[in-house]
């Protein structure tokens, strides 16, 4: 792999950038790996390039249906924040929120990490207490946020309007080091990594069943042929369930469509994330200009990546009211991802009822900021047999067991 | 959008006026049931890509709740049918055209 840096950009502008190589190799598959991680999103990529980095196993496949990165991580609004309620999701979120603040350098690839600031609005009484509590958790769990004021709320974003008709706004949870990344970015700078450690990426290659002999994952079927391996990790967020019975178990998922839109771009006007959970709406600004707005979840299982019209009409609706200036922005793009659901809106990070076989999901609709730390957890879950400290809440038995880690109180949004 | 017909009031009511209410004919369990039956009611759901039964209310409308077959890939309507049934009747439990 050839370090990216700014002399090798002026070396190859006197060369007239012939020297540039492929960020990655185009893999055919082998006939064994010790590791196959089915789903090269986000997820995937991490835990394949943890799997080598933390516990040096590269004879790993990450195998892919369409292309890397075009499933929801390419697909989300890239928010990233840590300020969760509970104590286990603020121990991994925060975990991979600070192994973004180092990615570009660790994977010498610009993934753009902007630690802006997060600001989730309180527009009811219920919300100031609610945020007020996560606050106090955060300041045990050693998170650093903030509940502020109205007046610090417009300071840091003053194209707000406080005293909206039907929301007006009585405060804040305030993350500084909160903020965003790009999204396309992180997935490639993972799977330039993980070819580089060795590791195949098969892209377009569809795994249709999984094989196992006396109750032991022995590897995959696949639109390019059988594949075998030693272990088998799961990581395809909304298609869980689809992949899950091919092994024979069930999950407590459910896949619905969440959508985004961005408006067209304008000049600098906020640099702030803002987060309206009560209207059910979020906005933020990109490099380019554009707003990137999102909302609320589809209310039924769905698989069509698009999503309700009516759903996208309330969050720019309740948006309105909290950001008059943008009601002449026209609206260039809107699209959808599946996202999985778990019924504590909290993730799946667990062996399962097939030995040798793992699965990472659940994450719904704010997973992309949990990408490293998801990666770390798994890996170490994979290399080890059992889950570690960051992942033993999160394993599937929680819901037979009636210990969810809820956070469906702490986000009424997507997020 | 989705455009379902309410089965008791004959309305062809699109999403905006229904509420969706999840997968339909989960088994029912109650206390003394084993921790295993308990959570497949709960929480496990089939969650198919394809023909999914699930339950709808007519909330702007006649108030009901009902059934509806649908396929969650192409987004097309099998049919609608009562509530008061514990499986869906055989001539919706195959996708049309399959
Ligand atoms: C509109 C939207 C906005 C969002 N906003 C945010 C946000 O602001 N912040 C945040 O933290 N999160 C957000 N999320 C959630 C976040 O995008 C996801 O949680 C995260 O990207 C999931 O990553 P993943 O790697 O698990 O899944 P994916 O990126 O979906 O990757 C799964 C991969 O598996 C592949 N696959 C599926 N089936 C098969 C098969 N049979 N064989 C081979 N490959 C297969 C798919 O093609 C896909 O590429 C948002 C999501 C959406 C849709
Ligand atoms: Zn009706």
């Amino acid at each position: 792999m050839k370090h990216y840096s700014a002399f090798a950009i002026a070396r190859e502008a006197l060369r007239g950038h012939t020297g540039w190589e492929r960020a990655w190799r185009a893999a055919s598959p082998k006939k064994h790996y010790d590791v196959i991680i089915v789903g090269a999103g986000g997820h995937g990529l991490a835990t394949a390039y943890y799997l080598g980095k933390n516990f040096g196993i590269t004879n790993v496949a990450v195998i892919e249906k369409g292309w890397l990165g075009g499933g929801n991580t390419g697909r989300n609004t890239t928010i990233i924040r840590s300020n969760y309620l509970q104590d286990p999701s603020a121990a991994i979120y925060e975990k991979s929120r600070s192994l973004y603040e180092t990615m570009s350098q660790d994977l010498n690839y610009n993934v753009m990490y902007s630690p802006r600031g997060v600001m989730m609005l309180a527009q009811t009484e219920h919300e100031v207490r609610g945020y007020r509590r996560t606050a106090h958790a955060n300041a045990l769990q050693g998170v650093e946020t903030q509940f502020i004021t109205p007046e610090r709320v417009k300071e840091l974003c003053p194209i707000i309007e406080l005293k909206g008709p039907r929301y007006p706004v009585l405060g804040a949870l305030w993350q500084p080091r909160a903020g965003t990344a790009r999204h396309d970015a992180v997935a490639w700078g993972y799977a330039r990594a993980c070819s580089a450690m060795g590791m195949d990426i098969i892209q377009k290659c569809e795994v249709t069943g999984v094989r196992s002999e006396n109750g032991r994952v022995t590897g995959v079927s696949t639109s390019k042929g059988e594949i075998g391996c030693d272990k088998l990790c799961m990581v395809v967020a909304g298609h869980s369930g689809h992949l899950a019975e091919m092994a024979g178990f069930r999950l407590p998922i459910e896949s619905v469509a969440l959508q985004a839109l961005v408006s067209e771009p304008i000049k600098p006007c906020m640099d702030v994330v803002v987060m309206a959970n009560t209207v059910h709406g979020y906005m933020s600004q990109s490099d380019k200009g554009e707003m990137v707005i999102g909302g609320g979840a589809d209310g039924y299982n769905n698989y069509t990546q698009r999503g309700s019209f009516h759903h996208i009409e309330e969050t720019v609706r309740a948006l309105i009211e909290t950001f008059p200036m943008i009601s002449r922005l026209k609206m260039l793009r809107q699209w959808g991802g599946i996202v999985d659901m778990t019924g504590d809106r909290s993730p799946i990070i667990s062996t399962t009822p097939l030995t040798g076989c793992f699965i990472n999901c659940g994450w719904g609709t704010g997973g992309f900021k949990a990408i490293p730390g998801s990666g770390w957890a798994t890996a170490e879950m994979i290399a080890k047999g059992t889950p570690g400290p960051l992942a033993a809440e999160f394993g599937l038995n929680r819901f037979r067991e009636g210990r969810f880690i809820d956070e469906s109180v702490a986000a009424g949004v997507a997020h | 959008m989705l455009i379902l017909t309410c089965p008791y009031c004959g309305v062809r009511a699109d999403e905006t006026e229904l509420a969706p209410g999840g997968e339909a004919h989960v088994a029912r369990h109650g206390p003394g049931a084993s921790d295993e039956a308990f959570e497949a009611y709960l929480f496990l759901r089939a969650n198919p890509r394809g023909l999914h039964y699930e339950r709808w209310r007519h909330a702007h409308g006649c108030g009901k709740w009902f059934h509806a077959a649908r396929d969650t890939v192409t987004m097309g309507v099998v049919g609608t049918y009562p509530a008061q049934v514990t499986e869906p009747p055989a001539e919706l439990s195959r996708p049309r055209g399959s």
